[in-house]
């Protein structure tokens, strides 16, 4: 009897907790990466959130933030924490694609929302797309292939080419010379959290390139940077945003500038969104917002938009809002695709000196309009 | 491939190397001496490193900086051993894994804590960012050099220390019998607290060289401190001419690997598919190695204890 009254006291105090917010608040869960290496993009993409829904001045949302420290299996418990304990609405937040695949396939599928402000991985684009999961930022091909692209259109012939050895380095390399379309000049491979590049410096000083395109991200592609500049070696230097964000390439200082880089966004973009997002991210964080600020703060104003048509809680009206994806994006315009990923614009920037003695990226202009993943044809949601 | 990418290539595997026997010595050393394995090594690395670019960017002299590296790295060791690690040499081996591993969270976060998450900005000074010509007409990186430069000059230094001066007649006592040296009248806790010290000063100053060239950043040790335990395996733990070894020897095959297995595969196999094969092998290649040199000598090539 005793037992019974015990478990009876333990449902309602579930009960309890399951109804304590309102009804027609929201929750929203956020896992992110804010600590350890890499905790700059996480960091960023938070700020920039939580920002958009403090100017939205909306007091009926709730953003929970845990920090998944880059590890699959702690973001996994995080993801089932947010689900069972907390019931949010939405999650968000994942930086990493490994992080995603462990995480967003489970989710989307117990019935919530899950909008991407960072990891693209292909399968999520392709066989394995959900109705409920929406990427905000890109597929982890675009900023590559459109550099592959751009570089052809500029009369590059001969890139040498430079990646770690892993999944989202080789799609990398693949993406690039999907769009580049002609021969390269070599591929090297690194080892992934690789420090010491004077091997690969060596080759491709040796090598015939007349210019050089790499993707190494976070602290990989400032070693990379200094190195190379402490080289001697004069090729042009191409990559993707990931190895040129403002966090990035203080630290790197003088040797990345001259480097241009492929980006879905720039801080010096010219709409009024934008102008607006830059001069209230300084202003509340006293710095300037990386790519991955911008997808955040975007995220949230997708989040808000579609909140103004529907409660998540009726699942199909706040999938229909969010697909419309009416809101005003600090890249300008913005779509999704068929697979709930977006086609958009993206842009080449160059690094340059700042004024205030710093390095910083200064966009030189649209180098593929409008580009789509390669993966929709296999989506069938 | 030509004589001039082997040539820069070698030299390439040479700098590694030093860079890891800067590591390797203060690990093998502790682990020689107090019969410690200290996880936490990375993290006086990455003391060295982060303290070298704050003192650099706050008095704009790299040598300051590196001093500060060096010093700061072996007062955090010392206060370090004075506080965790003298509890720990009577433990089994993995109680000391696991407080060292605690180190390693602490001392992360801790670094994060004061100085944020973005890496630090630290390049190599003016004086030493020129080019020494190579026969063949590639063009050296002078820093490079000046790093292998330290690596000799350090690796005279211990041999020095521990054979010509009563420091290093106490240390090598204590390596072969720990009970005695103290029996002796040899106070041995200042002599452990000395000898770590001096391990963790000497990361430190590998930390501050190669944060001018690599990025400064939370985490940044552990890479090397994996590197750093497959020279001591190899070279036999506990001994300094085996870390020495040791580590010109991963340095150099680490280095060609990476760069002549893909050629090498490339004569029997498509491009794409040499370069993932061969990258592949490259990454594994000192593993290998060290998995051949303890099939044939299971003690390393040095083996302090016999």
């Amino acid at each position: 009897m005793k037992q019974i009254a015990r478990l009876g006291a333990g449902l309602l105090l579930a009960a309890g907790i399951a109804t304590a917010h309102a009804e027609e608040d929201v929750r929203i869960g956020m896992i992110t990466t804010l600590s350890g290496g890499g905790s700059h993009l996480g960091v960023d993409v938070r700020d920039a959130f939580l920002l958009a829904i403090e100017q939205s001045g909306r007091e009926d949302i709730e953003v929970l933030v845990q920090d998944d420290a880059r590890k699959p299996d702690l973001a996994r418990s995080l993801a089932n924490e947010f689900l069972q304990r907390d019931r949010v609405d939405i999650m968000t937040g994942i930086i990493w694609s490994n992080l995603a695949m462990a995480v967003v396939p489970s989710v989307v599928r117990q019935g919530t929302f899950y909008l991407s402000p960072n990891a693209g991985p292909s399968d999520l684009a392709g066989r394995m797309c959900h109705q409920n999961y929406f990427n905000v930022a890109y597929q982890n091909d675009n900023l590559h292939g459109a550099m592959g692209a751009w570089m052809r259109e500029q009369g590059y012939q001969n890139p040498i080419i430079l990646a770690p050895n892993y999944p989202a380095g080789t799609d990398a390399l693949a993406g690039f010379k999907h769009l580049f379309e002609g021969e390269v000049a070599g591929e090297l491979y690194t080892q992934l959290g690789q420090t010491d590049y004077a091997a690969e410096i060596a080759q491709i000083r040796a090598s015939d390139a007349d210019s050089l395109f790499f993707f190494l991200p976070g602290g990989m592609g400032i070693s990379f940077m200094k190195q190379w500049a402490g080289s001697g070696v004069e090729l042009p230097v191409f990559g993707a945003a990931f190895s040129f964000d403002e966090v990035l390439i203080k630290a790197v200082g003088e040797a990345a500038v001259g480097a241009r880089n492929t980006s879905l966004w720039a801080h010096d973009l010219d709409n009024a969104t934008n102008h607006a997002f830059v001069e209230s991210f300084r202003e509340a964080y006293g710095r300037t917002p990386t790519l991955y600020a911008a997808q955040g703060f975007d995220t949230a104003n997708l989040i808000l938009a579609a909140l103004e048509s529907a409660h998540p809680d009726d699942q199909d009206a706040f999938r229909e809002a969010l697909r419309e994806a009416d809101f005003d994006s600090v890249r300008g315009e913005f779509r999704f695709g068929p697979n709930h990923h977006p086609i958009q614009d993206v842009y080449v920037r160059e690094v340059v000196m700042g004024e205030d003695g710093e390095p910083t990226n200064r966009l030189l202009g649209i180098a593929v309009e409008e580009i789509q993943d390669i993966y929709y044809p296999d989506c069938k949601m | 491939m030509s004589a001039t990418l082997l040539l820069e290539q070698l030299i390439n595997g040479l700098q590694l190397g030093t860079m890891l026997f800067l590591m390797a010595s203060g690990l093998t050393l502790v682990f020689g001496v107090m019969g410690l394995i200290n996880l936490a090594h990375g993290a006086f690395y990455m003391v060295g490193a982060y303290l070298t670019a704050a003192v650099t960017a706050a008095s704009g002299s790299f040598l300051l900086g590196l001093a500060a590296g060096l010093s700061g790295a072996a007062a955090v060791g010392a206060v370090v051993e004075l506080v965790v690690i003298r509890r720990l040499y009577h433990r089994p081996h993995l109680d000391q894994v696991l407080a060292t591993f605690a180190l390693i969270l602490i001392f992360s976060e801790g670094t994060r804590w004061l100085f944020g998450s973005s890496p630090l900005w630290l390049n190599t000074p003016e004086w030493l960012a020129g080019h020494v010509p190579l026969p063949g007409g590639a063009r050296y990186p002078l820093y490079r050099l000046v790093i292998i430069g330290v690596g000799i000059a350090v690796a005279v230094g211990l041999w020095w220390l521990i054979t010509r001066t009563r420091l290093g007649m106490r240390v090598r006592a204590g390596e072969s019998d720990r009970e005695m040296i103290g029996a002796l009248g040899i106070d041995i806790s200042r002599l452990y607290t000395a000898v770590f010290a001096l391990g963790a000063g000497l990361a430190g100053l590998a930390g501050a060289l190669v944060g001018a060239l690599q990025s400064v950043q939370v985490g940044m040790g552990e890479p090397v401190l994996i590197l750093a335990f497959v020279v001591i395996v190899i070279g036999g733990i506990g001994s300094i001419k085996g870390a020495l070894l040791g580590a010109v020897l991963v340095g150099v095959v680490d280095t060609l690997g990476r760069v002549f297995l893909p050629l090498a595969f490339r004569a029997v196999l498509p491009p794409a598919e040499a370069t993932d094969v061969g990258a592949a092998l490259a990454s594994m290649l000192i593993y290998i190695l060290m998995a051949v040199i303890l099939a044939f000598k299971p003690r390393g090539l040095f083996a302090a204890h016999d």
